[in-house]
């Protein structure tokens, strides 16, 4: 089993297909795209990969350490940032294919004129623990 | 077995403890491990005295671990009596014990979370499991938060006010697991109010029931939420929402207003309209007046201006509305509304979606989307 994050992007990921703000869709449209993001969730539970998945406000701030006895120095947020997290789903699977497949199926998930969005989802695996058997074969 | 019954009993079997002579955070301990033990014997073994095995049981826990714990004198102290099963604590123990599970030194979440083990009878894995945090962190807050009120003693008197402070969280943040946190908090605010005679206990109580008694209107099928105007009220609750008015009336008879009294005077002034076109929103809005006045929040004073838009029209709403701060949480939300209302949709549709981006929940991120694309969808016709 290898465990697998897939990101969801606010900005930073290539254009998707069916590029509509969802502001824009019918309601309709946008509960048929909340009924398909449940019901993928609940499959992979059934099947049992279903690990974690989490929604994420778009406005966050940078912070840093700013030494010994000072607060924290924190900054933005920052309109021009390129990269901007939605969310995630984090899935434990068999393969990488298996996880290319779930990516694909998450992304069909149905948008303006009730069609896929066709969005750009990131995966990226999670580095595992080391393993007990270290020889070379 | 009656799971109610058991977790009912938990609080009176922990003070016992306590007035036996166990320290806090061991007699709490073993009350859980009794808890466990009974939740294995009673199905097939049920004890005649429900309480009085309980315990028994818990005393025995209590020792087992007094006995194996490095403190041998205290352990020698405590070994050489085996009381009977004393008598009902009075209800002034059960108060205690909430004003110990909510003493100021502790975080809020700490608070929560001893509460509803200690109070509660609650597992740590339940308790984990409803703020979606591993088992383990769960079980450390809690231990932490019984360090934290170890060296007070249990007889000090408390603020009330704590107490609801934590009951109300309870009742209003946390996820839907295995266990329902809003029937819980109803529960334990309830064994409070028989434990105190405090109108703000009741007031609490009533606001609880009053909104418990919505819940099933308040999501549409596919979980988006219904906001009250559109809210099917043949759904509501009667039983809940008469239980809450008649708490509400004895509070408010004793003249002794407070801010939960003042917002469950709200929810059964929603609760009493046969229809959301019936609500009487004048005596909304005075309510709402006397609760800036309790609290001096911008929550309330936002809240109100949705009040004065419904009494006064939306043009005295947005009036009331531009002389708060807009960086208010849900500012956008309500100047969506608002703007609706006085026949603006574009403006409207803007701003719910900008509120959208400013949501703190999902749920509502949803609504408020759901509603700049409703407006959208019919200003392009």
């Amino acid at each position: 089993m290898a465990k697998y994050l897939l990101l969801k992007h606010y900005r930073g990921a290539p254009a998707a297909v069916n590029d509509v703000p969802m502001d824009q869709w019918t309601p309709e449209e946008i509960s048929a795209h909340v009924q398909y993001m449940n019901d993928f969730a609940a499959r992979l539970e059934k099947t049992g990969e279903f690990v974690d998945g989490q929604a994420l406000a778009p406005e966050g701030s940078w912070v840093r350490y700013d030494g010994e006895g000072r607060p924290p120095v924190t900054d933005g947020p920052f309109a021009e940032t390129k990269d901007l997290i939605a969310g995630w789903m984090v899935i434990d699977v068999d393969s990488h294919e298996r996880a290319v497949e779930l990516a694909g199926e998450l992304s069909a998930a149905p948008g303006a004129g009730g069609k896929p969005i066709h969005e750009w989802l990131e995966v990226r695996p999670f580095l595992t623990a080391a393993p007990n058997v270290t020889e070379c074969h | 077995m009656n799971e109610a019954l058991l977790r009912s009993l938990t609080p009176s079997v922990l003070t016992i403890l306590v007035r036996r002579g166990a320290d806090f955070a061991a007699a709490e301990d073993a009350v859980q491990d009794a808890l466990v033990e009974a939740v294995r014997v009673w199905p097939a073994d049920p004890p005649r005295d429900a309480k009085g095995w309980l315990v028994t049981v818990a005393w025995r826990k209590f020792l087992d671990s007094a006995r194996s714990d490095a403190s041998r004198r205290r352990r020698e102290d405590l070994a050489g009596e085996e009381p009977a099963p004393g008598p009902t604590p009075a209800a002034d123990d059960t108060l205690q014990l909430y004003f110990l599970c909510a003493h100021p030194s502790l975080t809020p979440s700490s608070a929560v979370a001893l509460t509803l083990r200690a109070v509660g009878g609650l597992t740590t894995r339940q308790i984990a499991q409803a703020y979606l945090v591993p088992e383990a962190t769960m079980a450390q807050r809690i231990s932490r938060a019984k360090r934290t009120v170890s060296g007070i003693r249990f007889d000090q008197p408390g603020d009330v006010a704590t107490v609801l402070r934590v009951l109300y969280l309870v009742f209003n943040e946390g996820y839907s697991g295995d266990v329902d946190l809003a029937a819980e908090a109803i529960r334990l605010t309830r064994q409070l109010a028989a434990a105190i005679d405090h109108p703000e206990v009741a007031g609490l109580l009533a606001l609880m029931l009053l909104h418990h008694a919505r819940r099933a209107s308040r999501t549409a099928p596919d979980g988006s939420l219904v906001s009250l105007a559109e809210q099917d009220r043949g759904r509501w609750d009667t039983a809940s929402i008469a239980e809450g008015i008649g708490i509400l009336q004895a509070a408010l008879a004793r003249d002794r207003l407070g801010e939960f009294q003042a917002q469950a005077a709200i929810a059964a002034l929603h609760a009493d309209a046969p229809t959301a076109g019936e609500t009487d929103w004048v005596q909304i809005v005075e309510w709402y007046d006397e609760l800036a006045r309790l609290t001096d929040s911008p929550v309330v004073r936002l809240n109100r201006a949705v009040a004065v838009g419904e009494a006064d029209g939306p043009r005295a709403g947005l009036a009331a509305l531009a002389e708060l701060d807009d960086s208010l949480p849900r500012h956008a939300a309500v100047a969506a509304y608002l703007h609706e209302r006085d026949g603006d949709l574009v403006t409207a549709a803007r701003l719910y979606a900008q509120a959208a981006e400013k949501a703190s929940n999902l749920a509502e991120r949803d609504y408020l989307t759901r509603q700049a694309a409703r407006l959208n969808a019919r200003t392009r016709h």
